[in-house]
């Protein structure tokens, strides 16, 4: 069992947890992630590292609501536990040292992209940052952001803040202006990973992106959440998550990713019907 | 009074007597549940069937096992009603009876050198076991079970602590055997399981209807009851590596039986459509997630109405008859051999068949084809035996020309598992061959590294339950002779 140490809704439907887990706080690095399985019924998910602290021995981790699973978890408080968190999962991010690199994070992506951008400014690289999200109302971890960015740009879908573009306006104006980059990350929706990926490729930029496959045990053993990358089979658990975003084949991760849509749907429906969760409205 | 006599008196051996057949669940009805086909001897049953027993003076059958239960005493005491005795003796050598009366091939070992199988047939060894291990568990109190370590000979009495630590990385039949035989030496052992329940394959891949989930929590409650620690969500190479475990963790000596790791796939086209399983996917789902409960449960499964299963060992059997239990139409099982090179156990292979799998022999898939990025058939190729290959078995030839498609919505891929690379990556000094598995000892489970013993999949590649088990026995052997020279 390990315990929620603290909760914060950081925007709509969008919750901070803190999580106490000593051993693997330890042990992780930016770019990793954790499985997690709320109680003896529940299905294991795979959840990006947004934050970590050895001292503390704590992981933060970022969520949406967008399942059961994530509806349940959002439902739980300080002082509840969960029953299995493993990790922590994955190969860590490559942190270049002093060079000048771009990072980009979209919606909840956001989150999983605020651990390497620190990693990247602690290793004394010039760190440009792009962040966006739909609208005003589901942005986060702008400031936490803004502290490890040199150079800093928002963007929202529909302009209630920053500039109204999508991520992909100020990336491009970021290449063309700074010709010595040496290495995009990008981390968010498949499509938002797809389109930066389109954008970066004319400038010849190394562009890596964190890919969110199905995931039932998250060690290599399942083989679930397989990837297409240079026309080969990779499993994202073991052999990534990032992987080269000028080799992926986005089409095929977001078929992927619809393969339970129907499933989902039904135990969602199932938990409202039943219990449902208290805490939201429906 | 004659009859009492008459009991204290040892029963005459009857061989001439058939096999004493086991109970099953209708094919008809247990095609479609998850509960156990095979429902077990009754008393009545397991006596007549040990009265065959000819209690050899040279028996042959313990030889064949590969953990060396004394096969005779069990057998014997069966025969004196002493079911709990018997148990208690199986357990000496052995700490999961329940799990290997269900699960062990022994046809091809014990039952094999059976010297009753040379005019009759032989006695059924596996079917004993099992009775009495769940008779053992039905009978006693299981603080009873949880305070005795089966000590029927010197050979379990638990030496006082020795002071010594080892590690147990994965808790499946190596691993728990490896376990539980420190344990009973002494030794203070922590067995490292990297998923969120312990068992490995057995908990994960054997399904719930070869093997119920309770009996194997039960074996490895007994496992804990002689005072090993079991670690969840232990993700050895991530959370630990081992020299974390043998510095700062302080461990003596590290047993490694992670198990065999990666899926295989084929490399044909359509392999990553939705609907394209690997059977240790489609299995994790159904057994260790419970999605055949779904929504109860919250692990969802896609199992269509006609389902093709590639490959002929125990887990595609398991993997075509979990399909047919989650309410698949069709279920045709693809082979690229023929009947008679089938990898799996016949009493498999005949299940299959009476639960109405449709067997596609001689037959290799060439590709998936898809519709809006889900299955829609599966186009295969007919095959003929050609020359022996190396492994004695004639090498498969396609046939020019004779492809067909078979309409599928769902395919699961059954044809093997390659290592894990997490635990020899991780480890330096860890010699690894070329394909990724650990070299060890296959006497001992000596790996290069010093202190370091591994044993099961990781070492051999897939492989049966009692050869992981077998390993682990000789590696906690190895382990204890290493650990008096420290």
């Amino acid at each position: 069992m390990f315990k929620i140490i603290e909760k914060e809704e950081l925007a709509h439907t969008i919750y901070m947890m803190r999580l106490d887990v000593p051993d693997i706080a330890s042990k992780a690095r930016a770019g990793q992630f954790l499985v997690i399985r709320l109680n003896e019924t529940g299905e294991r998910i795979p959840l990006t590292i947004a934050d970590y602290d050895c001292d503390n021995g704590t992981i933060d981790i970022v969520f949406q609501v967008v399942g059961k699973t994530t509806e349940q978890l959002s439902c739980m408080e300080i002082g509840d536990s969960i029953q299995d968190i493993a990790g922590p999962m994955g190969k860590a991010s490559h942190i270049p040292q002093d060079e000048k690199v771009v990072v980009v994070g979209g919606g909840v992506g956001i989150a999983p992209i605020y651990p390497i951008t620190r990693a990247f400014h602690e290793a004394g690289n010039h760190v440009i940052g792009i962040i966006g999200a739909r609208s005003e109302n589901l942005l986060i971890y702008e400031d936490k952001m803004k502290e490890v960015c040199d150079e800093f740009h928002l963007t929202t879908d529909d302009g209630t803040k920053g500039r109204c573009s999508l991520v992909t306006a100020p990336l491009t104006e970021v290449l063309e202006k700074n010709k010595d980059v040496k290495l995009v990350v990008v981390i968010g929706p498949g499509i938002m990973m797809k389109c930066c990926a389109e954008a970066t490729k004319p400038f010849g930029v190394k562009t890596m992106v964190s890919l969110n496959s199905i995931m039932v045990d998250g060690t290599g053993m399942c083989g679930a959440c397989r990837v297409e990358v240079g026309g080969e089979t990779k499993f994202a658990c073991a052999d990534g998550p990032e992987f080269d975003g000028h080799q992926v084949n986005f089409g095929l991760l977001m078929d992927r990713l619809r393969a339970y849509t129907g499933k989902e749907k039904q135990a969602l429906d199932d938990f409202h019907s039943k219990d449902g969760c208290k805490c939201q409205t429906k | 009074m004659p009859d009492e006599v008459k009991d204290t008196k040892k029963p005459a051996p009857t061989p001439r007597q058939p096999r004493t057949p086991m109970p099953e669940q209708p094919a008809e009805k247990r095609r479609r549940n998850f509960q156990e086909v095979a429902l077990g001897y009754t008393e009545v049953d397991a006596l007549k069937e040990a009265s065959r027993c000819l209690q050899c003076k040279k028996p042959k059958c313990q030889e064949g096992c590969p953990v060396n239960v004394d096969i005779p005493t069990f057998v014997g005491l069966i025969k004196e009603k002493k079911y709990i005795e018997a148990a208690k003796a199986i357990k000496v050598d052995n700490a999961l009876p329940a799990v290997c009366g269900r699960v062990c091939p022994q046809e091809s070992q014990c039952e094999s050198l059976c010297l009753l199988g040379k005019r009759f047939e032989p006695a059924a060894i596996g079917r004993l076991e099992r009775f009495v291990a769940d008779y053992e568990a039905n009978h006693s109190n299981p603080a009873d079970i949880s305070s005795e370590t089966g000590d029927t000979s010197d050979k379990n009495k638990k030496d006082r602590p020795s002071g010594y630590k080892v590690a147990v990385i994965g808790s499946g039949p190596a691993g728990l055997t490896c376990a539980s035989d420190l344990a009973k030496l002494g030794h203070e052992v922590t067995m490292f399981e990297a998923l969120h329940k312990p068992g490995g394959v057995l908990i994960y891949g054997i399904p719930e209807f070869r093997l119920p989930k309770a009996i194997v929590q039960r074996e490895v409650a007994y496992i804990e009851s002689l005072g090993v620690e079991l670690r969840v969500n232990s993700v050895i190479g991530n959370l630990f590596t081992i020299d974390d475990l043998m510095s700062e963790m302080d461990y003596n000596a590290v047993f490694i039986a992670n198990g065999a790791g990666f899926p295989m796939f084929m490399n044909i086209p359509g392999e990553n459509l939705n609907g394209v399983y690997s059977a240790n996917e489609f299995l994790t789902r159904a057994n260790l997630m419970k999605a055949y409960l779904f929504p109860e449960y919250d692990t969802p499964i896609n199992c269509g109405n006609k389902v093709a299963v590639v490959g002929g060992g125990n887990v595609a059997m398991d993997s075509a008859r979990v399909s047919m239990r989650l309410g698949a139409e069709h279920v045709y099982l693809v082979y690229r051999r023929s009947d008679e090179e089938l990898p799996a156990r016949r009493e498999e292979v005949h299940h299959a068949k009476e639960e109405g799998i449709e067997f596609k022999l001689l037959t290799n898939p060439v590709e998936i084809i898809g519709e809006n990025g889900a299955v829609k058939a599966i186009k295969c190729i007919e095959m003929e035996l050609g020359e022996p290959d190396d492994s004695g078995r004639r090498r498969p030839v396609p046939k020019k020309g004779s492809e067909f498609t078979l309409d599928v919505d769902t395919v699961i891929m059954s044809i093997g598992t390659s290592a894990n690379p997490l635990i020899g990556a991780s480890t330096p000094g860890l010699e690894l061959n070329k394909r990724g598995y650990i070299v060890a000892d296959e006497e001992n489970g000596k790996t290069t590294k010093k202190g370091v013993y591994a044993g099961g999949d990781i070492v051999t590649g897939s492989a049966t339950v009692i050869a992981a088990m077998g390993a682990g026995k000789r590696s906690a052997a190895a382990i204890h002779e290493y650990l008096q020279t420290q």
